[in-house]
Formats: structure tokens, sequence, C-alpha cells
């Protein structure tokens, strides 16, 4: 087996310098009637090539985003990501490196976690920033668990902007932990009063910007009803790359920043690994969940980095830790930070205007559709339109054309009664000719 | 031969070294932050600015600068290869971290992994479009199922604790569906246990009750017995242990656990050692996480992405998490909302950690089920070596019996020396070794848990054990300077901790002027 360095010679020589006469006896503790004696029930082993023969048809049976136009958005967003991105991230010294618990021989890892730290910080407005959650939906997640523990109450408000799949794991762990959880109805409009549904024994409002249907939110006023009533405001994005046109939320007055790093540095990779961003105010560093990159001097006084604050962690506090999160996504979050190197401040404002007015291009090609309604007023690279036909069946039609045309509502919200929207984005990778295919494919599958 | 004059041996060498004007040392590289060297304006990435439009932004467009530096490709690809080059890897050398299974990543997985097929689809394109997607988890499902014995899975969980996370809440969810909820609030969990265990139990509002293990390193019936009541939700055990060992009680316990109206959680972090020779099913398991990045070789990138599907006995399965597979005629279908059933919830945005199921299935076709039976009697195997080379030098805590994929040593033999277990790990780094697991688990004074994996060759096994042993000699002889200053030959000493948490420094920040 060509990963296996041992030979039978080399087995032999192990065991009798063991004292085991065969390999069996060194697994003697399994009970005897509970030992296997034949091979599992699964193929044999294969030759590299035929094992990417058989992956290989697989994917083959997937369309591929860059194959067609593609305006999928909803929580994960389709961006160009450099080349040089991905040949970083597969160094051996990276790709195939522990948790840096050895500083010494870590300092790669370490530097680069800190570097991200500071980013995010920048990006989100905020002090400080955590080395990243698994991904967005748990980084929201754990941003209510903190919420709690820093107000001492155990009731979360959830914005009917924020994504459906976040407001479920929020609300799964909420209904396990018996905490309660307020989720406000579907606000396509971003017309709800949220600040109304705060009261005394809130702990925090959740909110998101840009929303789940694309629209751009003033969270101030929000951070100022939450604060009156000694509550906090949780922000939340889905899109990374909007922080470089949009307000940052640590500017609004957010408490405690979340959001999906996925559309910086990494791939669509249908839903994972992705990355999740935590950032809040260094007054409540100590209830942050997860790990932290510090700065601090090695014997010789040279500058180090090393994970610090780790007695909040699960491996020293156990029961009361801040989280039970151990193995996060170091390699996601060096890769938003390769990025992120590459397009700096100047490359992180053009791209985000590129996309902004490749959405504007497109939701004004969309609404010449006969029947078709777009309905945000203030958007950046995704929005949400109305049609006259269920949107599920106008995605159906849309694919037979070649066309991924986004995502319908009714998918994440069923039975809600908004069977006739579909959120639509549009990023740098669109060309012009896909937005006029797909209002062209549109107008055919309407008329 | 010496030609020159040339001082040749190391000693004289060090003591010679030059302070060097750029503070580097050869290909040790000194390197700043990015903030430090980036500029405002430079860029590596050519976009232009798109022709004037009207913008939607309305009052939400951003005014105020974000304030981070950018680096051309040839400036940032040093800055990293740079950086790079201060970590240690599995790549370049043995990495017997204990209960971390730092096994080779082979590079096929990577090579699938970023087909456009897998990394180019988005997890809420029409199924139409993804039923090759679908088929890989569903072929990596059964297969785990398969390795494990058990009758359900839950993909979505993102890592190991989260697989925990997972598994508990399908227990308390079972509670609940038995109206026991008020009731049932204690999880058992073994002092020896890894904290995510006690943490996880905690997030969801479980008290914790601690089960000693035994003067052997196992956990006893009896001792979960005593433990044992009507309060009781749950027992989670790891098995094989975080000791190294083979939980020998393990089907009474789960009998004992089962007649007592509690579920069993094991922790399957260890699950590489048994692969192929027992399967968790067989002895009595309700739930376990499988971690795709230790068993199943998905690289550990320096802490995470990692992956934890969990599986699940017949008693759980109905509450298993949405999304889960499904068929609508011939075609696969995440069922997203579970209408009417018993499902907890969602654990995730999406389906789970795709990328990693693509080389942890990679790796399983690579094996097989020949070649997975191996990789576990190799690592057993190796650590049984290695074990069986060092004993007569170091102390065991649990004596002089086989391990499974991991050895277990404590500090009783370095007691007289003033040298302590950290100090020996580092001293390791100077021998261009990554330490061994220290001071885990806690129940162990001085712990040192070394796991070699399946991947090394007996050549670098003996290495090794001879860098070890020679240690472990100077040690014991007294020389106690080359432990208490190590490393010196890494790219850093011995760091400063205490500030590092006493005044932390999170981010970089300007420096004032002047």
């Amino acid at each position: 087996m060509r990963y296996l360095p041992l030979d039978d010679e080399d087995r032999a020589l192990m065991l009798a310098r063991i004292g085991a006469s065969r390999i069996d006896d060194l697994f003697a503790d399994i009970p005897a009637d509970k030992r296997l004696t034949d091979l599992i029930d699964i193929p044999r082993r294969m030759s590299e090539m035929e094992v990417e023969r058989r992956l290989s048809a697989m994917a083959a049976r997937n369309v591929a985003a860059g194959s067609a136009p593609f305006f999928v958005g909803a929580g994960a967003y389709r961006h160009h990501v450099p080349a040089s991105v991905d040949h970083l991230i597969q160094r051996s010294e990276f790709l195939t490196s522990y948790t840096p618990y050895q500083p010494e021989i870590a300092q790669g890892t370490l530097q680069t976690l800190f570097e991200f730290q500071t980013q995010v910080a920048a990006l989100t407005g905020m002090e400080v920033a955590n080395a990243s959650m698994y991904d967005g939906s748990t980084a929201c997640a754990e941003a209510v668990l903190m919420a709690h523990r820093l107000t001492k109450r155990k009731k979360a408000v959830l914005s009917g902007g924020l994504h459906p799949h976040y407001a479920e794991v929020v609300g799964a762990l909420a209904d396990m932990a018996e905490d309660d959880t307020l989720r406000a109805p579907p606000d396509v409009l971003a017309r709800e009063d949220i600040a109304a549904s705060i009261d005394d024994e809130t702990s925090c409002v959740v909110v998101q910007n840009p929303d789940f249907f694309g629209n751009l939110r003033d969270l101030a006023p929000i951070a100022a009803a939450a604060h009156a009533k000694g509550a906090l405001l949780v922000a939340v994005f889905t899109e990374a790359v909007s922080l470089g046109a949009v307000r940052s939320p640590g500017e609004m007055g957010a408490d405690i920043v979340v959001g999906e790093g996925q559309s910086i540095g990494n791939a669509l990779n249908f839903g994972g690994p992705y990355v999740g961003l935590f950032a809040t105010r260094a007054k409540f560093v100590r209830q942050i969940p997860g790990r932290l990159a510090g700065e601090t001097v090695d014997a010789d006084g040279r500058r180090s980095f090393t994970l610090t604050l780790s007695t909040r962690e699960q491996h020293i506090r156990r029961e009361k830790a801040t989280s039970n999160i151990c193995t996060n996504s170091g390699l996601c979050a060096l890769a938003f930070t390769i990025h992120m190197s590459l397009l700096g401040e100047a490359g992180l404002r053009r791209l985000a205007r590129v996309n902004h007015a490749n959405a504007v291009a497109l939701a004004d090609r969309l609404a010449c559709v006969k029947g078709v309604s777009v309905l945000n007023q203030f958007f950046f690279n995704e929005f949400t339109i109305r049609t006259p036909r269920p949107a599920k069946d106008v995605i159906e039609a849309l694919v037979e054309k070649g066309i991924i045309g986004g995502v319908p509502v009714s998918r994440l919200l069923p039975k809600s009664g908004l069977d006739d929207l579909i959120v639509v984005a549009s990023t740098e990778t669109n060309s012009d000719d896909d937005r006029a295919a797909y209002a062209a494919a549109l107008a055919e599958i309407l008329s | 031969m010496n030609m020159q004059g040339r001082p040749t041996r190391p000693e004289e060498a060090e003591l010679i070294a030059p302070t060097t004007f750029t503070g580097n040392r050869g290909l040790d590289m000194e390197e700043p932050l990015i903030f430090e060297t980036g500029r405002l304006d430079a860029t590596g990435v050519d976009i232009d600015d798109p022709e004037p439009f009207a913008s939607r932004l309305g009052p939400h467009e951003r005014a105020a600068p974000v304030g981070l530096p950018g680096l051309t490709e040839p400036e940032c690809l040093r800055h990293y290869v740079r950086l790079s080059r201060k970590n240690y890897s599995i790549d370049a050398g043995l990495y017997p971290l204990g209960s971390c299974t730092m096994k080779h990543n082979p590079r096929l997985n990577e090579k699938v992994a970023r087909l456009p097929g897998f990394a180019d689809i988005h997890p809420l394109q029409p199924f139409s479009t993804v039923q090759g997607a679908l088929e890989l988890i569903e072929t990596l499902a059964k297969t785990l199922m398969a390795l494990t014995g058990m009758s359900a899975i839950a993909m979505s969980p993102k890592a190991g604790a989260h697989g925990e996370l997972c598994g508990m809440m399908a227990i308390k969810a079972a509670i609940r569906a038995r109206g026991e909820a008020a009731t049932r609030r204690i999880v058992l969990v073994p002092d020896s246990a890894h904290g995510t265990n006690p943490a996880t139990a905690a997030l969801i509002g479980f008290s914790v009750r601690a089960v000693p293990a035994d003067a052997q390193g196992i956990v006893t019936a009896a001792a979960v017995k005593a433990a044992l009541g009507p309060d009781v939700a749950a027992i989670m055990l790891t098995n094989p242990n975080t000791c190294g060992l083979f939980e020998r009680e393990i089907v009474e316990i789960a009998e004992i656990v089962h007649a007592a109206g509690a579920y069993f959680y094991c922790d399957g972090a260890n699950f590489n050692a048994i692969v192929g020779k027992a399967k968790p099913g067989d002895l009595g398991v309700d739930a376990m996480h499988i971690n795709l990045h230790k068993t199943f070789s998905t690289p550990h990138g320096g802490g995470g992405p990692g992956a934890g599907p969990v599986v699940l006995s017949e008693r759980l399965a109905p509450f298993a998490p949405t999304p889960y597979l499904g068929r609508n005629g011939d075609a696969l279908v995440m069922v997203e909302h579970a209408e009417g059933g018993q499902a907890f919830g969602r654990l995730s945005a999406f389906h789970g950690q795709m990328g990693m199921f693509v080389r942890a299935l990679a790796f399983i076709l690579s094996h097989g089920a020949d070649g997975l039976k191996q990789a576990s009697e190799d690592a057993v195997l190796s650590a049984n070596y290695i074990r069986a080379c060092l004993n007569d030098l170091m102390s065991s805590p649990y004596g002089d019996r086989p391990c499974m994929h991991e050895a277990l040593f404590d500090d009783r033999w370095l007691k007289e020396t003033g040298i302590t277990t950290l100090d020996f790990a580092k001293a390791m780094i100077d021998e261009g070794y990554h330490p061994m697991t220290v001071y885990f688990p806690l129940v162990v004074h001085g712990a040192m848990l070394i796991e070699p994996t399946e991947s090394e060759s007996k050549a670098s096994l003996d290495l090794f054990i001879m860098t070890l042993r020679d240690l472990a000699l100077k040690a014991l002889a007294g020389d106690r300077e080359r432990f208490l200053s190590a490393p010196r030959l890494a790219p850093r000493r011995r760091l400063d901790e205490t500030r590092a948490a006493r005044q932390p420094i999170l981010k970089w920040t300007k420096p004032a002027p002047g």
C-alpha cells in the first residue's frame, strides 16, 4: 500500500522487539467476540489512477459554477481567488502542521493568525477578533451564547432579515440549551421595527447587513435601542466583500460582529469548509469563544506570537469554558489573510465597487423583464426579485437553459408564502454577456 | 576535511556565530508583519474601476477607510513563503502528537478536492445540478456506517467538538421525546476525557459528573455503575481512551448504561487504532463522531478545517439533524426541512465539510478494506514498538502492557533531575522533532503521549527512538542546561506566555509617531 512504509520484514522485527508473537496480541483488549475476523465489506485498495478516475466521474455529474452564467449567493459567493492563494495554502508547512501549541516551531501559523485577527478587526470596525470559527452560522450561534454570558440574560431577538439557516442554527442550539429565541417573521423589504421587540429580558438582537434578501440596513438605531435596554447588538454578514463598500458594523455601534469569510480566499466547496469571522469590543475579550493569537517576546527578547488567554478554552476550563470549539478553520483563515493581503485597501474597495456595479446592472436588466420586479431599494451585490410564476419552477426552467439563476426563497423558507421570490447575486465573475443571457432566458420563460 | 582553518564542529560554530545586520540566520529569516511593509495603494489583484453608474448603496456607503495595506504578488509570495518556513510540518518530519493523529496527507486528495465539479459548486444550486456531489456524500456516508457498524449518520458537523455537540443534541432530543428532560440532567465524563466532552455537555445544559479511571487507566463497569442513576442522560467515553488503551469493559458499560435508561456517546478521536479491527456498533455505542482530519487524513491545516460526521444507533437515528440525504425517485436530494419529524434542527448553514468529504473518500478508496486494516495495525504496532524501546528509561503510568495507537509516559522518571516534561519536549525541538502531546491526559502527572501513526518507516521510528533515548540518558546524567535553555536552535526560543496573557496584544496597531 503506497502510503504505508512498513513492510512485513519490519513488522516481524518490531513484533519480536515488543515480545508479541502476532499483531492480534496487541489487540487483545478488544473483547474476543467483538474482534473482526473478516475484512469490512467495502472495496479493496485502489491505485491513484483508479481513485482519480472514480472521483472525477462523480465531479463530472455536477454543473460547476464556472461553466454557466451563475447568480447564486444567499450565504456563499463565487469570487475569483488569485492563483497564488491556493498555491501558498498548499505549502507543506501550512497544510500539514497542527494547531500551534509549540510556538517556537509554529511562528508561521501564529503570525498569519495575528495578521488575520488584525484584518478582521479592521474590516468589521471592531477592536479585537479571534482566530476563526467553523463558519458564519456557527459563529452567529456562539455570539448569541456570548451575549447571554455578558448580560446574564437568556433571550435573543433575531431579525427577519437574518439568513434563515443562521436563525435555525441559533434556534436549535438555544432550544437545547433551554434559552429563549424570538425570531421575527421574514422581512423582505427591511421594514421591520426590530427595536420594538427588545425588552428587559433581551440579551441581544441579531441583525444581518446586507440582509438575506440583499437589503442594506442602518444598524445604528438598533444598537441604540438595544443599549438603552442593556442588550447587545450582534451584527451579522454573509458577504465579507461588502465590507469594502458598506459602512462597517463597528461604526454603527455593534457589540459583537460575526460573519462568513468564505468569499475572500475560499472556493464555494458545496458549503464547506468555510471560515467564521468573530470580532468584538476589547472589554469583552475574556468571553470570546475559540482561539486567540497574541504578541509577546521570546527568551532573546524577539517579537513572537503565541496562542493566548487559553484559560477561556475547553482544554483548560473543561465544562466552564466559553465554548467547546477546538479545531477551527485555520487554513481557510490563512486563505482569507493571503487574499486580503493581495487585495489591500485599494483592491478591496475596487472589488467591492465592481460587485456593486455588476449587481446594479443585473437588477436593471431583470427589472425590464415583463412581470419581474426588483424589491430592494438599497443593496450591495445581491437583491430579491418577484416573478409571476413560482420561483422554484423559474429556477428549474433556467437550469434547462443552462443558467443557474439564484435561490428560490421558498427553498429556505418553505410555507412562508414567499413562493414567488428569488435571491439573485452578481459578483465580479459575471460578464455582461452572462447578464444578458439571464434576462433573455427569464423573458422567454415568463412569456 | 577542514582545509581552510574554518571551524567545522558545531559547538565552535555556535560560539563564533555573528550577529547579523538583518537579524536573519541563513535560511531562518525574520519577517515583519504585512502591516509594516504593505502600502494602502498597493495591490496584487488587477481590477479596473467600473464605468460610472448610479450607486444603490444609498446612505449605507462606507466613507471611512478600512486601513488595510496590500502587497503585489511577488511581495506577497515572499512574505508568506518566509513565514511558512518557521513551521514544523508532517511533510518535514515525524509529528508524534498523541490524540491528534498526524499522519501523511496524500496529495491526490488535494488534487481531487479541487476538481471544479466539487470545489466550484454552490450549496444552494438546484439538486439536479449536483447529483455527483450528493453521490459522493452518500458514498462516504455509507462507507463510514460500514466501518463503524452503525445505522445512521449526520454529515454536517464541522469538526470533532461540533460532532460531539451533534451527538449530545440527538441524545437530549431523544430524552425529551421520552418525557425525561427534566430529570435526566447529568452526563458522566471520565477524568481523562478531552476537554471538549465536558464543555459540550455543559453547552446544552447538562451537568458533568466525573467518573474515575482505575489503576490500570481504564474506566470499569463498577465505577460507571456507581455513578449511574435515574438522573443520568448519557456517558461520554473515549475509546480507545486518551491513555492509549482500549476500554476493556466497554461492552458491559454499554449494557449497564442502557439498562439505566441512558445513552452511550463515544468520542471517536482515536478511531484510527481500531478501523477494520472492531466496529463501535458492535460495542453498544449510540453515537460517535469521526474526526475525518485524524483517522481519514484530511490535513490539519495549522488548526483546521476539520470535519466530524456522527454515526448514530437505530435508537438515535430519528433525531439526526437536518439536512440529510434523501431520494426523489432516482434523484438524490438533501432533505432540508423535516416536516413533522423528530430531527433536532440544523447544526450549521449548509451540508457539511464537502472539501473534507472528497479528501476522506479518496483516502478510504485508496486504502480499501485491506489497507485500512493494515493502517490500524501499523499504527498500533509502531506505538507499541516505541513503548517497548523506551520503557526501560521512561516510566509508564499503567505498567508494561500493550497500548493501542499511542504510548503514554509520565514524569516519574525525571523526578530527581530537575527537568520537567516541558523541558524535555523543548529539547526535542532542538533535535528537529515536534514534541509529543504533553500534560494530557490531565490525570497522568507530566504526561507525554506519543502517537507515531502508521506513516513512519522503521528507520524513522528507530531514529526517533534513539534520539529520545539519548535525550533521556542526558537528562538522567544531569545535563540540565541542555533542557532548561531549550530550544536554542529553533526560529524562536521559549516565549513569555505570561506577558502574552497579562497584557494581551491581539492585533497590530500603528506605532505612535516619534
